[in-house]
């Protein structure tokens, strides 16, 4: 824009490299201003929740400060909980939560395909599957720690059910929606019912089981905490239970942060594995 | 001894109805009449939504038909075979499974040992060009490269008969040119008999030996022409010859017909 530059004897090469550093740079300090103002954000929405407690105007004892909710949490962290240390509460919620999202993943996959390959099924257990997905399935957290008693197999029980629908559903879905010429194409080269459902449609269902993966190990931490929560000996579900049964409002946020950090965790190594199994996919697509 | 003589595929006042989702029915094939000679290259042509494909999947035995008879080899077809290769219109390759592994497929569906498998695949992508593309996957390949990733893994399971629904349609005319070439090459090789359906009447003048025209769908036989060509040939240079000419403007005045009664259904339906 320049004079200089006009004027100069440079080449079409040298402006083009200009104009591509300068629009680097352009990036390069976008990037810089939008996480400034994320941190700006976060600051500020704690600074003003820390202030608005510590003057009265909201109310301390219910809603706490972000100072105590990390006092509370480097407590924890430093000489454990009332139920033991912090380590143990979070890798039992971890376990039940995996186990039970292991479980509900395994058995939605496998029926999902099942009926999504088999019309009969499907015609027959459509209406009944309906039936249990329209039932609120937290309730029955409940029910599952009268049947199975205050060890993990209540909370693992009620991940599984909460994993389980959104699981089958896409991968009933998926099923459904494998591209017809693929299977018309194994069909001609001699695949059998069996390799086309192995090699077919299981493959092509994957990319719509992700998409329920992501959200599901969400619903599996929910079974493990509301289990926990409704009556445990270990967890941190237990643990905002008691720091609630103590008033200790601090204590219930601190769990929320720890769980928020878990699942972000969670999260992260699925994306990972996502990437691995889904090389062969276009990467505009992949995203 | 009757297997010797008896045609490669023959369909026998063959229909097809289906169901609509509506729940009317819709007759796509009927009382087809249709003789492909073993090693005989027959193109169909007709106009657009005819039924033509309905005739392919009805000899490859992915569908049933409703009355009629289909014989392969003088046997009524039963299911999918293992004599038949279907090249498809659309893209049909494994998108997660690499080049070599979507050109292994069809021998290890058949339970070819891996090893000999992949040695058969081989052979295959490096005469269609793409011994050096063998660790991609289809998405990283052009139209042209994916099509002939699926001729490779239709010939590698060596079919005595090759069905092959407008498979060049999605290519562009130059990339198109190159491959009916390249398909005139590997059957040569091979001597299946190929149905070769297609809406493009130059392409199956090219390619053919015999010109199936069919009527406005529902789909029948109109007319066969013999296609007298002289073999090699190079589709680019055979369209220029005279020969081609007149035998495209005698088809063209039975195919042309068709054409125009589809077109007037199209405009009534719309209006």
């Amino acid at each position: 824009m320049s004079p200089e530059v006009l004027s100069a004897p440079s080449s079409v090469d040298v402006v083009k490299s200009d104009r591509a550093h300068s629009r680097a740079r352009a990036a390069r300090r976008r990037k810089a201003v939008v996480a400034l103002a994320r941190v700006l954000l976060l600051v500020a929405v704690l600074g003003l929740w820390e202030v608005l407690s510590r003057t009265g105007t909201i109310d301390p004892f219910n809603f706490s400060m972000p100072s105590k909710i990390w006092d509370q949490i480097h407590t924890w962290v430093m000489h454990g909980t009332a139920l033991g240390s912090l380590g143990a509460q979070i890798w039992v919620t971890l376990q039940e939560a995996l186990v039970g999202w292991i479980l509900g993943v395994v058995s939605g996959v496998v029926s999902g395909i099942a009926l999504g390959r088999v019309a009969f099924l499907a015609d027959v257990l459509g209406p009944y599957i309906k039936v249990l997905n329209s039932i609120p399935r937290i309730v029955l957290a409940p029910i599952f720690v009268i049947w199975f008693g205050l060890g993990s197999a209540s909370k693992i029980a009620s991940a599984v059910v909460l994993v389980f629908f959104p699981v089958f559903f896409n991968a009933f879905q998926g099923a459904r929606e494998v591209d017809r010429n693929l299977v018309a194409n194994a069909r001609i080269l001699g695949a059998s019912d069996r390799r086309v459902t192995l090699q077919v449609v299981i493959p092509s269902a994957t990319s719509w089981i992700f998409t329920s993966l992501h959200v599901s190990f969400g619903f599996a931490l929910i079974g493990a905490i509301v289990g926990e929560y409704i009556g445990a000996t270990q967890g941190i579900g237990l643990l905002v239970a008691q720091s609630q049964g103590t008033f200790n409002a601090a204590g219930v946020y601190a769990a929320m942060v720890i769980l928020a950090v878990v699942a972000l965790a969670a999260e992260g190594l699925l994306t990972f594995a996502e990437r691995r199994i889904f090389r062969w996919k276009p990467s505009d697509s992949g995203q | 001894m009757s297997a010797e003589i008896s045609p490669a595929i023959e369909l026998r006042g063959a229909s097809k109805v289906f169901r609509t989702p509506a729940g009317g029915l819709h007759t796509a094939v009927r009382e087809l009449d249709l003789t492909v000679g073993r090693g005989e290259f027959v193109a169909v042509v007709g106009p657009t939504g005819c039924g033509k494909s309905t005739t392919l999947t009805l000899v490859s035995g992915l569908e049933e038909p409703t009355e009629g008879e289909v014989l392969v080899a003088g046997e009524p077809v039963d299911g999918v075979g293992d004599k038949v290769g279907f090249v498809f219109q659309q893209d049909a390759t494994f998108p997660w499974r690499t080049v070599l592994s979507n050109v292994m497929a069809g021998p290890r569906f058949r339970g070819v040992p891996k090893a000999e498998a992949r040695q058969k695949a081989r052979e295959w992508l490096a005469r269609v060009g793409l011994a050096a593309f063998e660790d991609r996957y289809p998405h990283q390949l052009s139209g042209g490269q994916r099509k002939r990733v699926a001729l490779a893994a239709t010939f590698v399971n060596d079919p005595e008969i090759l069905l092959m629904d407008e498979p060049f349609s999605a290519l562009d005319v130059q990339t198109r040119a190159l491959m009916s070439d390249e398909l005139l090459e590997l059957w040569e090789g091979t001597g299946a008999s190929v149905v070769f359906v297609t809406h493009d009447l130059e392409e199956s003048i090219a390619l053919a030996d015999k010109v199936v025209v069919m009527t406005a769908g529902p789909a029948t036989v109109k007319q066969v022409f013999d296609i007298d060509l002289p073999r090699p040939r190079k589709v680019e240079s055979v369209r220029l010859e005279p020969r081609f000419i007149e035998i495209y403007r005698e088809i063209w005045e039975s195919l042309g017909e068709e054409v125009r009664i589809t077109r007037e259904r199209g405009t009534a339906h719309v209006a």
